[in-house]
């Protein structure tokens, strides 16, 4: 049959242990990326001149912080709240559209290790680790890299972090305040109502996690499968198909939180209206 | 049997979120139509509408994939 020389495997498998905490692909992974985006910042900022020709290297991270702000001042439309919710969102963005990419380097995923297994003691687990029981006669092999967004654990993370920085926005903005929403007791209805606010934070992170795990994961089974069919040419769309997805999803995660921070610190005050129509009288 | 149930949960699955995301795009359609000069904005909200929508989809994937590889 054709699933017997595919290897897909829905948790992360680790690759080895530091000290006798096991380290999976998905966080070796990660870690590249983050290092990847911190050197790119690190140079930036030592190297940044505020000049009228800029480097390629500087008018390109430029672009990056300049769209990124726009995206989120288009949103926001308060300066403060800007400055406040932009390191998060672009953060949101960066590294979850790098490791979705990631996934689609050539290596990520062929590259194969031995699973270690750390406390092999009895006879059949040291024959297990050695893989001499299984069917094909060879150790129980695992990929050395896997994209970081295809693993549950990341996203997860990733939505808890989203979720409880809108609570943290909320209170920084409206202070004790912001939690009469989910214990309102004026009348019955809106108790219940603030139970089902409440209810709606669980399902937010839920909802988080799996549309990025899913999408992402569901992505390398494609790409697997498609490859494994026919090798040439055939897999090309849906590569421009991971490419799409990646982006979008990245893209739907940062502007999601962003709607929830903004939803979370909207004051009922006229300031707002003030800078409303400041916008709207400089644009013209 | 194993293979029927993952069948079952895809095809079932894809219905809900493929009307919804249909009646939605349509939506947005009109509404660009009706007001070229808002297409940006209506561009915007629209894929953010389908995210959501295409969630519910990506549940019943997720569901699929487990009941085949665990």
């Amino acid at each position: 049959m054709a699933g017997q020389n595919i290897h897909v495997s829905i948790s992360a498998e680790p690759v080895f242990h530091v000290g006798s905490f096991p380290i999976s692909n998905s966080i070796f992974t990660s870690l590249f990326v983050s290092l990847f985006l911190v050197v790119i910042a690190s140079i930036f900022r030592f190297k940044f001149k505020s000049n009228n020709r800029p480097s390629s290297f500087q008018n390109v991270v430029e672009f990056i912080v300049e769209s990124l702000y726009g995206f989120v001042h288009s949103i926001t439309e308060n300066t403060k709240k800007t400055k406040l919710f932009l390191p998060l969102i672009a953060t949101f963005f960066l590294f979850i559209m790098l490791n979705n990419y990631v996934g689609l380097l050539p290596g990520v995923g062929p590259i194969m290790v031995k699973e270690p297994e750390l406390h092999a003691i009895s006879l059949a687990q040291q024959i297990h680790a050695a893989g001499l029981d299984t069917a094909e006669g060879h150790a129980k092999m695992a990929p050395l890299f896997r994209a970081a967004t295809a693993d549950l654990n990341t996203t997860l993370a990733l939505a808890i972090i989203a979720v409880v920085m809108t609570q943290v926005f909320g209170v920084m903005h409206l202070g004790l305040a912001y939690f009469k929403k989910f214990f309102d007791f004026s009348s019955p209805i809106g108790f219940f109502v603030g139970i089902l606010e409440f209810i709606l934070e669980i399902a937010k992170i839920i909802s988080f996690a799996f549309r990025l795990f899913g999408n992402i994961f569901a992505g390398e089974v494609l790409l697997i499968v498609m490859t494994y069919l026919v090798a040439v040419l055939v897999p090309a769309p849906f590569y421009a198909l991971e490419l799409f997805v990646g982006f979008i999803q990245a893209l739907v995660f940062s502007m999601l939180s962003l709607l929830f921070f903004n939803l979370a610190t909207k004051s009922h005050h006229d300031e707002e209206h003030h800078e409303v129509s400041e916008a709207t009288v400089t644009a013209k | 049997m194993q293979d029927l149930a993952i069948g079952i949960t895809m095809g079932l699955g894809a219905i809900g979120p493929a009307i919804g995301i249909g009646m939605l795009v349509s939506k947005a359609m009109e509404a660009i139509g009706r007001n070229p000069e808002a297409t940006n904005k209506i561009q915007t909200n629209m894929i953010l509408g389908m995210a959501f929508a295409e969630a519910i989809a990506i549940y019943a994937l997720v569901v699929a994939l487990i009941i085949k590889f665990v």
